[in-house]
C-alpha cells in the first residue's frame, strides 16, 4: 500500500484514508491502461531541422516504419502532436521556434532529442549553435549518433514508451506547464553554462592558428 | 492498347505574353469590386512545415490566392561551418561537410578534398579517381530520390516517396558497407580515401544498377503524363535562360531553363570527360521541366556507375606521400619514421602552402564550389563553401510572385533546397 | 594568366592592380572606387561576357597588416572562363564597397551574407539586412577574426537573447514595404529599425 502526500494534512483520518485509496486505485487500475495508451499512439512532431530529420525520414519509411510503434501519424501541426522529436541541429535563430512549438503542443508531450547536435551542440561548439535543446526545451528522451540510425532512433522511442508506462496520474506537477521565467530562460543561467561547457580537453579545437 | 488523349486547360501560368512574370501591385486591383477591397493577407509559412523542405521561413503577402510578395527568411540552421573550418585542420574539416549538403553527403566529401588537393597541388591515384566518381554519381542518385520523393508529397502523391526512400536503402547499404556510416560518410582524405572498397561492394552495386532502373520506369509512369502532376508543375515557375544566368542559378535548374552548362562537361574533374553519359536539358525553365532533367540524371548517374565499375582499376587509394597520409597503424608501430610522420600529421596537421583555390564540382543541386584560402598554416584562413541551394533559393520569389500559393509551394519543391547547405 | 587581366589594364589602367595565377585561376585586383565599372565591362563587353557571377565573399587575414579582400568569382559562361576580381578594404576603416546587385540579382543574397558575416555594407543594395542571423543580432560580425569561435557572450546571454529576439516580429506589412523604401528612409529611422524597434500597424480602414 503505498503512501502518498494526501494534501499535507498531518494526521490520518477517514479522508485521508480514502483518497490514499483512490490514489492507489487510479495507480493500479487507470494508470496502466492510460499509460498504455499514451504510449503506443505517441504521434511525433517532427522537429526536424538537419541530417538527423534524414534518418528520421527513414525511420518513418518503409524500411523501419515507425508506424508499427502507434506513431502512424506524423502530426505537422503541434497542437495535435504527443512527442517532439528535435531532429537535428539548433541554432539560436531556431531556439524561439522550438519553445514556441512546444509552448504550443498540449499536455501530455514530451521531448525526445535525437542526435548529438540536439542533445549538446554535437561538433558545432561555436557561436551559432544552441548547446543542446534541454537549455531550451525539457528533454525526456535523448538519442545519441550522429545521425543515430534509425534503429537508434526507435530505441529511443521505446525508452520513452518504458518511461510513459512508468508515469503516475497522481504524481504532482507532472503535467504542469513550465513556462519560460521572467529573464526568458527555462534554467538559471548558471547551470546553462554549466551543461555548455566544451567537453573534453583538446583546447585545439579553439585555436585557430 | 488504346490510347487516350488527355486535354487539360492549365491555370495562370503566372507569365504575361511577353515572358515578364505577373507582379500583381500592391493595393486593390483596378478592377476589383468595391466589398471585395484590397487587402492582402500576410502568411507566414515556416519555419516548420511539412512544405518547405527543412527550417524555411517564406513570408507570402497574398491577394486571394495569388502571390503578391514572397519573402523568404533563411539562417534558420545557420550552423557557423565557415568559421568552424578555420579552427580545424584540412581532414578535420572533411566531416564537417557531411552535414552540409546531408542529401548527398559524399559529392560534399569529395568535392572538399578536391578543392583542398588543388591547393596543396596533390595528384590521386587512378583508383581513387574512379571511386570517387562512383561516390558522386551515388550521392546525386539519392538526392534526386529524396527530390522526387518530397516533392512528390508536396503535390500531393505520397507512394513515390517509399518507393524513393526503399532505393535510398539500398544506396545507404553500400555506403555503409563501405564507410560504416550510412549518412555522415566522411568518405575522403586528403590525397585519397578513407578505406577502400569491401568484398561485395562491386556486387551489391551491380545489383543495384540493374534494378533500379525499375524503380525510375515506376516513377516515370505514375508521374511523368498523370494530369495532376502536369497540370501543377507545367508552366509554373518559369525561368528563362538569361534570368537563369543572371540569378547565378546553377544545376538542374540552370539546365531546365535552356542552359547547357554542367560542371562534369565543361570544366571535368575526376577525369568525367573520358566517360559516355549526357547531360538533359531542359527548354521551357517551369517545375515540369526540372522535373524531367533530375530523373533523366539518374538514368545518366547509372550509366556512368556502370562504366566506372567496368573501369575500375587496382592500386592503391592513397597517394604515396607520407606528410599527407597517414601511414598504416602497423608500420606507425614499428617503424620510426613512419612515427614521426603519424605524430606531424596529427599533431600539427598538413599545412598547405601559401595561396588560395576555389574548385566546383557539379553536386546534385548545382555548382557546389569550394574556396579555401591559406597563409601556409595547417588551418585554413577561410574555408568558403559556394552553396548552389542558397543561389537557387534567392530565386523564388522572382520564380513565385504572380502564381498561385499552391503553385509557390510546386516552385519551392523544385528548387530542390537543402536549408544545411543553405544556411550552412 | 586570363587575357581579360591585359584587356582590363588596357581599358582601366591604374584602377587595375596587380594580378596573378595561383593554382591555375587568374585573379586581379581592382580599385575600389571603380569596382562597379569595372564589372560592369567585364559583363557587357562582347569578347568578356563574364554572365555568370559564381560566387561574391570576403576573406579576413590573420595577419592584421594585410587588408580585407571582397572576392568576386565571375565566370563566362560560353567561353566557360573564370575570372576572380578582389577588392581590398582597410580593416580598421570604413567597410564599405557598392554593390553589383544590379548587375547580377545571383548577388542580392550573397551580399547580404558578406554583410552579416563581415560587415561590409554594400552601397546601393536594395536591401542590405542580415540574412543569416536575426536581424537584431548583437554579438557583431561572426567571420571577422576578433569574433571568438564561441562567440563573444556567455552560453546563458546567448540563449536568452535568442529566446528574446523575435524572429517573427519581421513581417508587419509596413516592414515588407520598407524593405522596398528602405533607401530612401531618413537614416536615423533606418537604425531605429536595425536595432529592433518595431512600429504599430495603422489599422486599415
Amino acid at each position: 500500500m503505498g503512501k502518498h502526500d494526501v494534501s499535507g494534512i498531518a494526521s490520518p483520518n477517514w479522508l485521508t484514508t480514502r483518497a490514499e485509496a483512490l490514489f492507489d486505485w487510479v495507480k493500479q487500475r487507470v494508470d496502466p491502461a492510460v499509460n498504455w495508451s499514451r504510449a503506443n499512439s505517441l504521434w511525433p512532431m517532427p522537429f526536424g531541422t538537419a541530417c538527423c530529420a534524414i534518418e528520421f525520414m527513414a525511420a518513418a519509411a518503409s524500411r523501419f516504419d515507425f508506424a508499427r510503434f502507434g506513431m502512424e501519424r506524423q502530426a505537422f501541426s503541434p497542437r495535435q502532436a504527443d512527442v517532439l522529436i528535435c531532429a537535428g541541429r539548433l541554432p539560436f535563430k531556431l531556439a524561439p521556434v522550438i519553445r514556441r512549438i512546444y509552448d504550443q503542443m498540449p499536455q501530455p508531450k514530451w521531448v525526445i532529442s535525437m542526435g548529438a547536435c540536439a542533445s549538446t551542440g554535437g561538433v558545432f561548439d561555436n557561436y551559432a549553435m544552441v548547446q543542446g535543446i534541454d537549455t531550451v526545451v525539457p528533454v525526456d528522451v535523448y538519442v545519441p549518433g550522429c545521425p543515430p540510425r534509425p534503429e537508434g532512433l526507435l530505441y529511443g522511442v521505446l525508452l520513452l514508451h518504458k518511461k510513459i508506462k512508468g508515469e503516475s496520474l497522481v504524481t504532482a506537477g507532472l503535467r504542469d506547464e513550465q513556462p519560460l521565467d521572467d529573464r526568458g530562460l527555462r534554467l538559471p543561467p548558471a547551470t546553462i553554462d554549466e551543461i555548455s561547457e566544451p567537453f573534453g580537453n583538446s583546447l585545439h579545437q579553439f585555436r585557430s592558428a | 492498347m488504346s490510347t487516350r488523349t488527355v486535354t487539360y486547360a492549365l491555370g495562370t501560368t503566372g507569365v504575361a505574353p511577353d515572358g515578364t512574370p505577373v507582379r500583381v501591385p500592391l493595393g486593390a486591383p483596378p478592377d476589383a469590386e468595391p466589398d471585395l477591397g484590397g487587402e492582402h493577407l500576410l502568411l507566414n509559412i515556416g519555419p516548420q512545415h511539412p512544405a518547405t523542405h527543412g527550417v524555411l521561413r517564406l513570408v507570402v503577402e497574398l491577394d486571394g490566392e495569388t502571390v503578391v510578395r514572397c519573402i523568404p527568411h533563411v539562417g534558420y540552421l545557420h550552423s557557423g561551418f565557415e568559421k568552424l573550418g578555420e579552427y580545424r585542420f584540412y581532414n578535420q574539416i572533411i566531416p564537417l561537410t557531411d552535414r552540409n549538403d546531408y542529401l548527398a553527403p559524399m559529392s560534399n566529401n569529395v568535392g572538399v578534398a578536391l578543392a583542398v588537393e588543388k591547393l596543396m597541388g596533390i595528384g590521386i591515384t587512378p583508383r581513387c579517381t574512379v571511386l570517387r566518381v562512383i561516390a558522386c554519381e551515388m550521392s546525386r542518385i539519392i538526392s534526386h530520390l529524396v527530390w522526387v520523393g518530397t516533392t512528390g508529397i508536396d503535390l500531393g502523391a505520397f507512394t513515390p516517396f517509399l518507393w524513393a526512400f526503399q532505393q535510398r536503402e539500398r544506396i545507404y547499404d553500400l555506403q555503409e558497407m563501405w564507410t560504416g556510416a550510412r549518412l555522415t560518410t566522411s568518405l575522403t582524405r586528403v590525397g585519397g580515401l578513407m578505406a577502400d572498397i569491401p568484398e561485395g561492394f562491386t556486387a551489391g552495386l551491380r545489383e543495384f544498377i540493374q534494378t533500379f532502373p525499375r524503380t525510375l520506369a515506376e516513377l516515370d509512369r505514375v508521374l511523368t503524363r498523370n494530369a495532376i502532376w502536369v497540370g501543377r508543375t507545367q508552366g509554373v515557375g518559369v525561368m528563362t535562360a538569361a534570368e537563369a544566368t543572371n540569378w547565378s542559378l546553377s544545376g538542374p535548374m540552370l539546365r531546365a531553363s535552356g542552359v547547357p552548362f554542367d560542371v562534369r562537361k565543361d570544366q571535368p574533374y575526376l577525369g568525367y570527360e573520358t566517360y559516355d553519359f549526357e547531360v538533359p536539358v531542359g527548354e521551357h525553365g517551369d517545375v515540369y521541366d526540372r522535373y524531367l532533367v533530375r530523373l533523366e540524371e539518374m538514368h545518366q548517374s547509372t550509366r556512368i556507375l556502370a562504366q566506372a565499375l567496368d573501369r575500375l582499376p587496382d592500386g592503391p587509394i592513397n597517394v604515396d606521400d607520407p606528410r599527407v597520409i597517414l601511414p598504416s597503424k602497423s608500420r606507425a608501430m614499428s617503424d620510426m619514421e613512419a612515427m614521426i610522420f603519424h605524430f606531424k600529421q596529427v599533431m600539427e596537421g598538413v599545412t598547405a602552402p601559401v595561396g588560395e583555390a576555389y574548385l566546383g564540382i557539379e553536386g546534385p543541386k548545382g555548382e557546389l564550389g569550394y574556396y579555401f584560402v591559406s597563409d601556409g598554416s595547417a588551418k585554413p584562413v577561410r574555408w568558403r563553401i559556394r552553396p548552389p541551394a542558397f543561389l537557387n533559393l534567392a530565386a523564388l520569389p522572382k520564380m513565385a510572385e504572380g502564381h498561385l500559393l499552391s503553385d509557390l509551394i510546386a516552385i519551392n519543391a523544385s528548387v530542390d533546397i537543402v536549408m544545411g547547405e543553405v544556411d550552412r | 594568366m586570363n587575357p581579360s587581366v591585359a584587356a582590363l589594364r588596357a581599358t582601366f589602367g591604374s584602377a587595375i592592380g596587380r594580378a596573378m595565377e595561383l593554382c591555375g585561376d587568374t585573379i586581379v585586383y581592382v580599385d575600389r572606387a571603380h569596382l562597379v565599372d569595372v564589372l560592369r565591362w567585364l559583363r557587357d563587353t562582347p569578347g568578356q561576357a563574364y554572365d555568370y557571377l559564381v560566387d561574391v565573399t570576403a576573406v579576413e587575414y590573420r595577419d592584421r597588416e594585410r587588408p580585407l579582400e571582397v572576392v568576386y568569382f565571375l565566370r563566362a559562361l560560353a567561353r566557360v572562363a573564370d575570372l576572380r576580381v578582389k577588392v581590398e578594404l582597410d580593416p580598421a576603416g570604413e567597410l564599405a564597397v557598392d554593390s553589383v546587385a544590379s548587375l547580377w540579382a545571383g548577388a542580392n543574397w550573397l551580399e547580404r551574407e558578406v554583410y552579416d558575416m563581415f560587415g561590409v555594407t554594400f552601397r546601393g543594395h536594395p536591401d542590405l539586412r542580415r540574412i543569416l542571423m536575426w536581424e537584431t543580432y548583437a554579438e557583431g560580425y561572426p567571420l571577422r577574426k576578433d569574433f571568438p569561435l564561441r562567440g563573444r557572450f556567455s552560453r546563458a546571454e546567448q540563449v536568452r537573447q535568442a529566446l528574446n529576439a523575435n524572429p517573427e516580429a519581421h513581417y508587419s506589412l509596413e516592414e515588407l514595404s520598407l524593405a522596398d523604401v528602405q533607401a530612401e528612409l531618413p537614416p536615423d529611422m533606418v537604425d531605429r529599425l536595425r536595432r529592433g524597434e518595431r512600429g504599430t500597424v495603422p489599422h486599415s480602414e
